[in-house]
């Protein structure tokens, strides 16, 4: 078995539980937004900003790591729908962690409105300001956000579900280096 | 540890134990969702939305596709803004600095109908994108009274209620704007220049007020609160009275301005330590230092349905380096309005009267 190693590589499980913490402060960040006038609205979007720049600065180093690491298998005994949903669902992670702070940059570059990280650090825009672009990439932030949401929710559910019913090592793969003695 | 590739073969769970762990998942995941449905406010429904803020525009003015929720009747304008250099001392924004700064702007009705006449209320509005030559821009939004009738975006929203049809007589209840009033009596310095203002016959003569304050910040970071005033330099005969007529403002605004570029002075109140921020019902006592920071120079007017003003979100707290917000909760709340605003009107831009007429050409 030594052709496939039976735990994430340590910069990869580094990178999952850090990405965990900052896509799901991301999602409550941005409903939280969305539905307040209060000062909290101003508070929350200044965070979300650059927050989104850095996940999509980090998801495309953990795609990197992901292609240039060896992930352990997942259990042989595993029915065949489980299989194709956990990869399916991996590869509908990946795609909306990337997705999503591109959206949030082309709608904002789409409203005409300059692309500001902080009081003075500005990116370009990516795409020409047009309203009804604009339009269309905030809804589809908007959806694929709660899709996202969605995503991690059964995410978390298939991990507890390996831990607690299947009890084998899938989520212990992610947890920890060594093996349980 | 196991091979994985010969999972061991564990006792198989009893039905209580199993239960209880598909239960334990189903607690863990509902947590997280009652979490979120908690934060995006669909379990917390007093909370003040801006889905309610720009609902209640819409239930008073009716909905009109494309155009915004509120001043929605308006005209774009272009221009430049020459810097006086004397704010300089104060912010570090570079539209202060510069000689020049290329602007976009709109003047308006502040009625969420863009059919209403002009003469219809006695407030107009000025809304102004100063694009700096570094990509930073400055928006504001500014209305020719010189406060704001309620301090809080809760009581504007009630503000509004309180002229929403009664779903009895399809008529706002006569009595619940003043019962509103009654209950507010921060709306008084509102209230007394409300009774003698009188719907101006051009959008030139008109003093522009921010209302909201904000912070001028320089170079060496001190922090200075301000309001400021876009102030007419060519004042015209005194007392002209709005003409008969629904729409004479922007025939007015097309025919001066074809005599010549029109100017405003941008006048910058400084305020005392001790006068209120927080408070745009609230006026600061006379006699506080004013810095002339430049003048505004218009010079073309374009129609709102096709002009450059009209995908533009005049959202107060688009500021450069140099200004900021301060924490006058009308300012969060006017941002996170206009945002949704912009997303309703950009989503039913092929609606716009104007768009039509060029599509069925």
């Amino acid at each position: 078995m030594s052709a496939h190693p039976n735990h994430f590589a340590p910069l990869a499980r580094l990178l999952h539980w850090l990405m965990a913490l900052m896509v799901i402060a991301m999602l409550f960040i941005g409903a939280g937004m969305a539905a307040s006038v209060s000062e909290r609205h101003e508070w929350l979007i200044n965070l979300h900003k650059p927050l989104g720049v850095a996940i999509l600065l980090l998801v495309i180093v953990r795609i990197v790591v992901r292609l240039s690491t060896r992930q352990p298998p997942l259990p042989a005994d595993l029915p065949g729908w489980q299989v194709l949903a956990a990869k399916a669902s991996h590869l509908l992670l990946y795609a909306l962690m990337l997705i999503l702070p591109l959206l949030g940059w082309a709608m904002i570059s789409a409203a005409g409105d300059p692309v500001m990280l902080s009081s003075s650090l500005q990116l370009p825009s990516i795409v020409p300001a047009n309203a009804q672009l604009f339009a269309f990439l905030r809804k589809a932030h908007g959806y694929l956000a709660y899709l996202l949401f969605l995503t991690v929710l059964l995410h978390l559910a298939a991990a507890l579900f390996h831990a607690w019913v299947r009890r084998d090592d899938v989520l212990d793969s992610m947890l920890r280096g060594k093996d349980r003695g | 540890m196991v091979d994985r590739s010969s999972p061991p073969t564990r006792p198989p769970l009893s039905a209580a134990s199993l239960t209880l762990r598909l239960a334990g998942i189903a607690v863990v995941v509902a947590a997280v969702a009652g979490a979120f449905a908690y934060v995006n406010g669909t379990l917390d429904p007093q909370r003040l939305t801006p889905k309610k803020l720009i609902n209640v525009l819409e239930t008073n003015n009716g909905v009109h596709p494309g155009f915004r929720r509120n001043h929605s009747k308006g005209v774009c304008v272009i221009g430049h803004f020459q810097s006086s250099g004397e704010a300089r001392a104060y912010s570090s924004a570079q539209v202060f600095n510069e000689p020049q700064t290329p602007v976009v702007g709109r003047f308006a009705l502040p009625a969420g109908n863009p059919y209403a006449p002009d003469n219809s209320v006695p407030i107009r509005s000025l809304a102004l994108r100063f694009t700096q030559a570094n990509g930073q821009q400055w928006r504001t939004g500014m209305n020719s009274m010189p406060v704001f009738p309620v301090g809080t975006p809760e009581a504007f929203y009630q503000l509004q209620q309180a002229q929403s049809p009664d779903p009895a007589t399809g008529k706002p209840n006569p009595g619940a704007v003043p019962a509103f009033f009654g209950a507010h009596p921060e709306a008084a310095p509102f209230l007394a220049w409300v009774k003698t203002a009188k719907p101006s016959a051009s959008y030139v003569t008109e003093t522009y007020n921010s209302v909201n304050a904000f912070y001028l910040v320089n170079a060496t970071g001190q922090r200075q609160a301000v309001r400021w005033s876009m102030v007419p330099v060519a004042q015209d005969a005194p007392g002209a009275t709005a003409p008969e007529g629904g729409d004479f403002l922007e025939k007015d605004l097309v025919q001066r301005m074809a005599a010549g570029p029109l100017r405003w002075q941008l006048n910058i109140t400084l305020a005392d330590p001790g006068d209120p921020v927080n408070d745009a019902s609230k006026a600061w006592p006379a006699g506080r230092k004013v810095v002339n920071a430049g003048t505004l120079v218009l010079e073309s007017t374009q129609a709102q349905l096709n002009g450059e003003c009209r995908d533009i979100n005049y959202d107060p707290l688009v500021l450069p380096a140099g200004i900021e917000g301060s924490d006058d909760p009308l300012l969060a709340a006017r941002s996170a309005g206009y945002a949704k605003s912009y997303l309703r009107r950009t989503s039913e831009v092929s609606q716009l009267p104007a768009a039509k007429q060029e599509s069925g050409q």
